[in-house]
Formats: structure tokens, sequence, C-alpha cells
């Protein structure tokens, strides 16, 4: 049976979706401190697919490739108890300030390191920016075909892999080669949740910078146990062209960030009483805004 | 050289609403610039399209005509417009915000190293000093979005890199016809100069695609559940005083994940951009992303159990009571006193 060797790309996004009174600073800047930080939705539908596709063909592997902090090594170690293989972060000052075109520079260099993959799977989109893009660009930076908006990978045979898209009014059947570029929608079914044995498995997993904070008999383990550790890439790692990463490799900039003020109106209070609502609807009615 | 251009989706062979809100936009832009307005469509059997488009104010059309260019895929329409950009060097390109444009924008950009800003509620040209390199620069495009999910605006540019292209939703921007009579210049794409053969390694096996069976951009009167209505079972209330309202059901975006409505009812930064003459949110505490879909409607009321609810200080009535109560009044009023 065939095996296929997957790339999953997560990114670790602040929770957008759950912004608290407390997420904006008094002075109007976001408090990136008040938002957990999490393994970005969509990108965990794509494990999902890709760990259906390692159900179907076992001894299939998944590599979690993010780009980020430090601290994104904890979205890999989601992945390793959820049931992928190995990560990579990639991680470096060099990379900060990217923008979309940047970023996805940056990965397909690592992507480019790594050679040997019949399939590279990620989100549609971070929910922290929402724009869709850096799956199409990674794609076109590795001169591969993509395929966005994707529910379900349906079959993979003879190297051409089928899949089911989800289109604002309809569905779309494909079928692509390999190896293709594929981006997940949120509407694909859930992320199945971590293993209790990959928990134990991988609960020390760690990168060489945060091994640098461990007692030294704990380094032994990481000798020991190889899949323990967790690969750190600086741009000294990957092969890339150094005006082409961060700030300088980003045609876009931010101009200006203002936060968001409510234009609060005059509002008029309405009785929840028959002849609160009664009054309501007459005038709505009289003003042809009804009727 | 140097115009705008956008790109006109096809929808069943006509040019797609979201396209025409995008040259309306385009010709604005295309006036204060000095410059003109040109559109991009790629299909087959475009015979005479180029007349559903020139009264938008479009001064030139450009058409790739050929059997396989359509359903669309993205590496021939991405082939296409790199081979024309490349041509006609654009200061700004313009596409939806649809499945389509988010699968073809980034692809472009990518392959033409030009800045991409997705989802842009407003377009505007201004210019720009970059102190730390001292240059001044003249009449950019300031693309303006929500970030961080609706609680930030950012303005976004791109000095260097050309074309400066934006994506926009549907229904954010308005449409409106610059002339009947405005005529353009229908210019047709070699095709077979344009496209690789490689591009054409995706193959469509199966397409169903449905009207869009919710059309909220068309409703009069929007009645909107959010996650304060507690259940699926709730918003049959809504959906009977949309009804007997002759308008149409909307949900948060809260409330769609919850599962009680469907996601193409979805009213917010993530979904549809309303406007309709009447909005009543119901349940709806009113987050940025939710308000950012619907504060342009023209009257506003806001049912609600949380006096503090932010929806409330955007809204002309707000209701301070218990949703299931409050609709069947309203129904009852509008069922006895309607003619």
């Amino acid at each position: 049976m065939k095996q296929f060797k997957i790339i999953l790309l997560a990114k670790q996004v602040p929770d957008t979706r759950n912004v608290g009174k407390d997420a904006m600073k008094a002075d109007g800047t976001v408090n990136r401190a008040a938002l957990p930080a999490i393994f970005n939705p969509e990108d965990l539908n794509a494990l999902e697919q890709a760990l259906q596709v390692k159900d179907q063909f076992p001894g299939s592997t998944i590599t979690v490739l993010t780009m980020g902090p430090g601290r994104a090594a904890d979205i890999i170690r989601e992945g390793l108890f959820r049931g992928a293989d190995d990560g990579i972060l990639l991680t470096d000052r060099a990379f900060a300030g990217s923008d979309t075109l940047a970023t996805s520079y940056a990965l397909s260099r690592a992507i480019a390191k790594m050679k040997d993959y019949d399939l590279i799977v990620c989100g549609r989109q971070a929910i922290d920016g929402d724009t869709a893009q850096v799956g199409p660009q990674v794609a076109e930076k590795l001169n591969l075909p993509q395929v966005t908006y994707v529910e379900q990978i349906q079959k993979i045979e003879n190297k051409k892999i089928t899949l089911k898209r989800r289109l604002d009014n309809g569905v779309e059947i494909v079928k692509a080669p390999i190896p293709t570029v594929i981006t997940v929608t949120g509407s694909a079914p859930a992320c199945r949740s971590r293993n209790a044995q990959l928990i134990m498995k991988y609960k020390h997993a760690k990168t060489v910078s945060e091994r640098q904070d461990d007692n030294e008999d704990y380094l032994a383990l990481y000798n020991e146990r190889p899949y323990l550790n967790i690969n750190e890439w600086t741009v000294n790692e990957v092969d890339t062209e150094a005006e082409q990463l961060g700030l300088s490799g980003s045609p876009t900039k931010v101009k200006k960030i203002e936060n968001v003020v409510l234009q609060a109106k005059e509002s008029k209070a309405i009785e929840p009483t028959d002849a609160g609502i009664n009054l309501l609807m007459k005038e709505l009615m009289d003003s042809h805004t009804l009727g | 050289m140097n115009n705008i251009f956008v790109y006109c989706e096809l929808e069943d062979g006509a040019i797609a609403n979201v396209s025409f809100e995008l040259l309306t936009k385009g010709r604005q832009l295309a006036d204060e610039l000095g410059c003109q307005l040109e559109a991009i469509v790629i299909g087959s059997n475009l015979d005479g399209i180029e007349n559903q488009i020139y009264p938008y104010g479009a001064d030139v059309v450009h058409v790739a005509d050929d059997s396989r260019l359509a359903p669309y895929t993205t590496l021939p329409h991405t082939s296409i417009i790199n081979f024309v950009f490349e041509k006609e060097k654009p200061q700004i390109a313009l596409m939806g915000a649809t499945p389509i444009g988010r699968d073809l924008g980034p692809r472009v950009s990518s392959a033409l190293y030009s800045g991409l800003t997705a989802d842009c509620t407003s377009l505007e040209i201004g210019s720009h000093e970059d102190k730390k390199a001292g240059k001044t620069y003249e009449k950019l495009l300031y693309q303006i979005r929500p970030a961080f999910g609706g609680n930030i605006i950012a303005t976004i540019i791109n000095p260097e890199c050309r074309p400066q292209m934006a994506t926009v939703r549907e229904g954010v921007m308005k449409s409106e016809i610059r002339s009947k009579t405005y005529k353009g210049e229908r210019k047709n794409i070699d095709v077979a100069k344009a496209v690789k053969p490689e591009d054409f390694v995706i193959e469509i096996i199966e397409r169903h695609i449905e009207q869009k069976k919710v059309n909220l951009n068309a409703a009069p009167v929007i009645v909107a559940g959010g996650y304060g209505m507690g259940s699926k079972e709730n918003f049959k209330a809504l959906h009977e005083l949309a009804e007997v309202l002759g308008g149409e059901v909307a949900a948060s975006r809260a409330a769609v994940d919850a599962g009680f409505a469907e996601h193409d009812r979805q009213v917010g930064q993530t979904g549809v951009t309303v406007r309709p003459k009447l909005y009543i949110a119901c349940g709806i505490s009113g987050q940025i992303q939710h308000r950012a879909g619907m504060e342009d409607s023209a009257q506003i009321i806001a049912i609600n159990n949380d006096a503090n609810a932010p929806i409330n200080s955007i809204a002309d009535y707000v209701i301070n009571g218990e949703v299931m109560d409050v609709i069947p009044k309203m129904i009852k009023y509008y069922k006895a006193n309607s003619k």
C-alpha cells in the first residue's frame, strides 16, 4: 500500500472569536496577553483530513510546519498529541513583520528544503487576519497546483487526489495531481481530540531553545528518544534571500491602526409590553419602514 | 498603461454583482487619479459581455474567451491575468472577495510580487510619507480593512509594488451605473499565448451550483438572531416574524457556529454585509464583527435582555426584554393592522 508524506502548515493565532472586554487596552491597542493563543481552527480541520489519509494509508506521515515565535511550538505539540509524526518550528527575528507574501516565501523555502512530500495541507485562512492568502501563495512559490475551500479528501489513487470543495453556492468535485496544495475550510469535519497515549509519548517534546531551560538529567531523554526533538529552523537552516524576508520582503505596509469607536446613536427605549410594542409597530408602519 | 483593473467574475454567463460594485468603485478611483478603468473577463461564450460592463464606466474590456476557461480553475485564469498585467502594468487591481477572487488574487499577487489586501471595507486615495527613507508617495491606494476579529481597523498601503491589489466582499460597496451610453473598447486576449498546457491539470469532475437560497441583500427587512436566542427551536419565531413582515432571517456568527442557523444567513465581517430598511437584532450582543455587517441599516431595533449590550448603542429602538415575549406581540399587531 502506498504511503504519503504530508506537510501540514499551521499557525498559532490569538483567539479573536472570544474577544472579551479586556481584550482592548485603555489606549485602544490590542491586549494580546488577554487573548489565548490557539491552534488556528481551520488548520485543525486540515489536520483531520491529513489524519484520515494516514488512517487509510498506514505508514503515511504528517509533519507540522509552523512559523512563529518560540511559543508556537505549543501547536506542534498539539499536533503530535492528535496524531502528527513530527514538527518543524520556523523561527527567527529575520521573519518578523512578514506580510502574507513574505510568510509564504519563508514557508515555501522550508518546504523546498524538505524536498520529499506528496501533499501540503493547511486551513483556508487564519482567524487573526482572515486573508486566505498563504495557501495559494505557497502553492505559487512552489509552482504547484492548488485546491482551496476543500471539505473532504475523497480518494487518492494513481498519483491523483479527488477533493470535494465547498463554495458559497454549491459543491465542486475536482481531481488534482500529486503533489498539490490543499486549503481546508471550516465546514470540514472537526479534528479528533488528543490521544491519551500520544500525550504520554510526546508531552516532553521540545525544541532546542525550550530544552535549554531543562536540567541536565532530563537532557539524556532527548538522545534516547529522538522523536521528542521538535526541529527548530532559523534563517540559517533555510536557503533564502534576505530581501524577501520579514518587513523588507513584504510589499504591504500597515500605515495606520485605529481602534473601532462605537458611534452611539440616540436610541429610543421601548417597553416590552403590549402598549410599548404596539406604539413602535404603529410608528414603523406609519413611516412605511414596514408594509 | 497604469490604469485600474477590475477582474469581473461570471455567474451563469452574467457578470456577478460584486464585480459591478468593484467597477463602480474603480470608476470613482479612476476619476480621482485621472486614469482609465479597465475590466478583464475570462470565460467561455462571451460574445457581447462587454456591453454589460461599459455602463459602469469601463474604458477597456479585456476578454479571454475559450471553452477551456469555464468553469473557473485557478491556473489558466492566473496565467491570463499575469499575461495582461505584465503588459498593461496596472496601478490598481480589484477582485471580489469570493471563493474565486480569494483563490485567484493571492496566486496572482505571488507571481507578480505585488501586495494584496483581503476583504477591504473601504478604498481611498491618499499620500504616504516614509520618514525613515525620506520618501513621499503620492496617490497611493489606502486599503482599509478590519483586523483582529474586527476590533481594529487597519489602513494598508503598497508603496513600491504594483499593482496595488485588493479584494472586497459582495455588498460592501454600492453598484451604480455611470451612464447607459458609456462606450468602451473590447480587446480580445490571445488565450493560446497566455496559457500553458500544464495549466489544465485540475479536472472538474462534478459541479452542483445552487441558486442562493437566501438573498439577504435584497431583503427590505431582516430579522436577525444571535447566540442569545438559545436554540434552533427559538429561531422558528424569527422565521415567523420575517415571513409576516416580508423579510429574511439572518444570524450572527455565534448563532451560526452554534448551529442555530445556516451559514449563508451569517451577517458580519465574515458573512454578508446588509443595509435593509429595518434590521431587527434579537438576542444579539453586537460584537464589532457583527456590527460591521449591519450598522448601515436604515433603522435598527435591538431586542435584548442585556441592558448593556453593545448593539443597543447603535440601535434606533431598544427593547429591553425577552425576545420570545416580544416577537408574538409584533406579529399580532402587524397582522391586525396591515392591509
